[in-house]
């Protein structure tokens, strides 16, 4: 379905020095299939979904999608951004409807169509509120709503839920999950939380920062729909902490120089400061 | 010296106003004025949201005229009036011209900036649906997306273009209140005067009131910009 071979992006840099954002980058994504790439701030993961999705272009690789070569954003993948991305100036009904319109097909089916689609995020009764009267759960329901309407083949998720509450964000995972069994949909879910990866996906790929590559990748065979307390779930989710370490450290050392350091001395700081007055 | 005749009382000024309006006078000069100032707007928004949208979109015509815009903005449009009689003579014409002209740069610099400002995920996700990069991603992204800022912009272009008129009135000839004020000084009538700056301070205010704020009021509320700050 997605397939990215040998994908490399590098941005400039002020300076001069080109920054390596993506270096030789591979996977392939199933029909169907729900992935998940996860990795620390500032290692691509948005910038591999943004090829993905054909509205950046990479400078080294090739990106297929269902057999095809992307070159420009198209109703076949649709990406829901972490901050929304909704029409202000459009209502809900209006912003749903937007894909649909643009394939002109007529106003009354657009609608019924859209509604359908708000529906089943169960915003039925916020139809014809503009975006800004709405939460951030809301409005990232109503960007789903406007994603599954297109009925694309692919969804791609930007971290979709990382600026909303915890509370909001299990519910939209249980939702989710739920959307993803009743339609199939292949789903590619950019996220840097490990829980919301592992909960989710059938597969995670694990970033490596600077340059980003795909360092490790977890298969998650456990049951749907997923439980919370499901053992697998966090045996899985040590696995990948553990992978991740490293590069947290690399990350902080990038973010607050040379002399920091994640791992700590065998020895108490205290015992090496009181050394021997005990005795 | 007699100083009475320079300051109309308050009185003479509604007796002046009361006998425009029934022989018919000053309502005919306030429509005349308000017909020139309207077309003068119109012009100068559809000028100036062009002009915009083409310095938003090419960086070459944007680092090459901005700066003539900006530099075309701070010249008082009433500068313009020798040449528009030159070019049209001392009529109706001229005073459209710089009317026009007053207002235009105003609204040249607020659709652009409009336009610049729009956050690029707009743009991304609308090609994204299947709008293109043409005409359908124009009307149904970009301009709505402006319209806070064009209609601020249309604000201030209406101010700008009754300070134009105005004073293109005073030297063209023809029917207006600009016209009427300068009558007034030719005979000495200042309760005239008086009333004629009244009816035009009113009209600004009512236009601005009741039509430009109303407006403005209604996009932002619809838009969440009042409810964004918390």
């Amino acid at each position: 379905m997605i397939r990215v071979e040998g994908v490399s992006k590098t941005f400039e840099q002020r300076g001069g020095a080109g920054y390596t954002a993506l270096d030789d980058i591979a996977f392939e994504v199933g029909k169907g299939e729900f992935v998940s790439i996860l990795g620390p701030s500032g290692c691509g993961k948005s910038t591999l979904l943004n090829l993905v999705a054909g509205l950046e272009r990479a400078d080294k690789g090739r990106v297929e999608v269902s057999g095809k070569k992307v070159n420009a954003p198209g109703p076949d993948r649709i990406v829901v951004f972490q901050d929304h991305a909704l029409y202000p100036w459009l209502t809900v009904l209006e912003n749903v409807a937007f894909g649909l319109k643009q394939k002109r097909i007529k106003k009354e089916e657009r609608h019924e169509r859209a509604m359908e689609q708000i529906r089943a995020v169960h915003l039925g009764k916020f139809a014809d509120r503009y975006p800004h009267e709405l939460s951030g759960g809301m409005k990232q329901r109503v960007a789903i709503a406007r994603a599954l309407v297109m009925d694309p083949e692919i969804l791609l998720m930007d971290e979709p839920f990382a600026a909303l509450d915890e509370q909001t964000r299990l519910l939209l995972h249980k939702e989710l999950e739920q959307i993803w069994l009743n339609t199939g949909k292949t789903i590619l879910f950019i996220t840097h939380n490990i829980r919301e990866a592992v909960t989710l996906s059938d597969r995670v790929l694990v970033m490596s920062t600077r340059p980003g590559r795909i360092k490790k990748e977890f298969r998650v065979q456990a049951a749907r729909p997923r439980e919370a307390g499901d053992s697998l779930l966090h045996h899985i989710e040590s696995q990948i902490m553990n992978t991740l370490a490293a590069e947290l450290a690399k990350v902080a050392k990038e973010e607050y120089g040379d002399d920091y350091n994640l791992e700590k001395s065998p020895l108490s700081h205290s015992a090496v400061s009181n050394l021997g007055d005990g005795i | 010296m007699q100083w009475g005749w320079r300051f109309p009382s308050a009185l003479q000024t509604i007796q002046t106003f009361c006998d425009g309006i029934a022989n018919g006078q000053l309502l005919q000069a306030t429509l005349s004025s308000l017909r020139r100032i309207i077309i003068a707007f119109v012009l100068s928004c559809a000028i100036g949201i062009t002009l915009g949208v083409l310095f938003a979109r090419s960086r070459l015509l944007d680092e090459t005229f901005g700066f003539a815009v900006v530099a075309l903005q701070t010249v008082p449009s009433i500068a313009w009036l020798p040449f528009a009689i030159i070019w049209f003579g001392l009529n109706d014409f001229a005073v459209l011209f710089i009317t026009t002209i007053g207002a235009t740069w105003t609204m040249t610099i607020a659709s652009r900036s409009g336009i610049k400002n729009i956050p690029p995920i707009y743009l991304k996700s609308a090609q994204m649906f299947g709008t293109g990069r043409g005409i359908r991603l124009f009307y149904q992204v970009m301009i709505p997306a402006a319209i806070p800022q064009l209609i601020t912009g249309m604000r201030m272009a209406w101010a700008f273009a009754w300070r134009a008129l105005v004073s293109g009135e005073l030297i063209a000839r023809g029917v207006g209140l600009g016209q009427m004020l300068e009558e007034g000084r030719s005979i000495g009538d200042t309760s005239l005067m008086l009333c004629i700056v009244l009816v035009i301070a009113i009209l600004g205010t009512i236009s601005d009131y009741f039509v430009f704020k109303r407006v403005e009021d209604r996009i932002w509320n619809q838009y969440g910009l009042n409810t964004a700050k918390t």
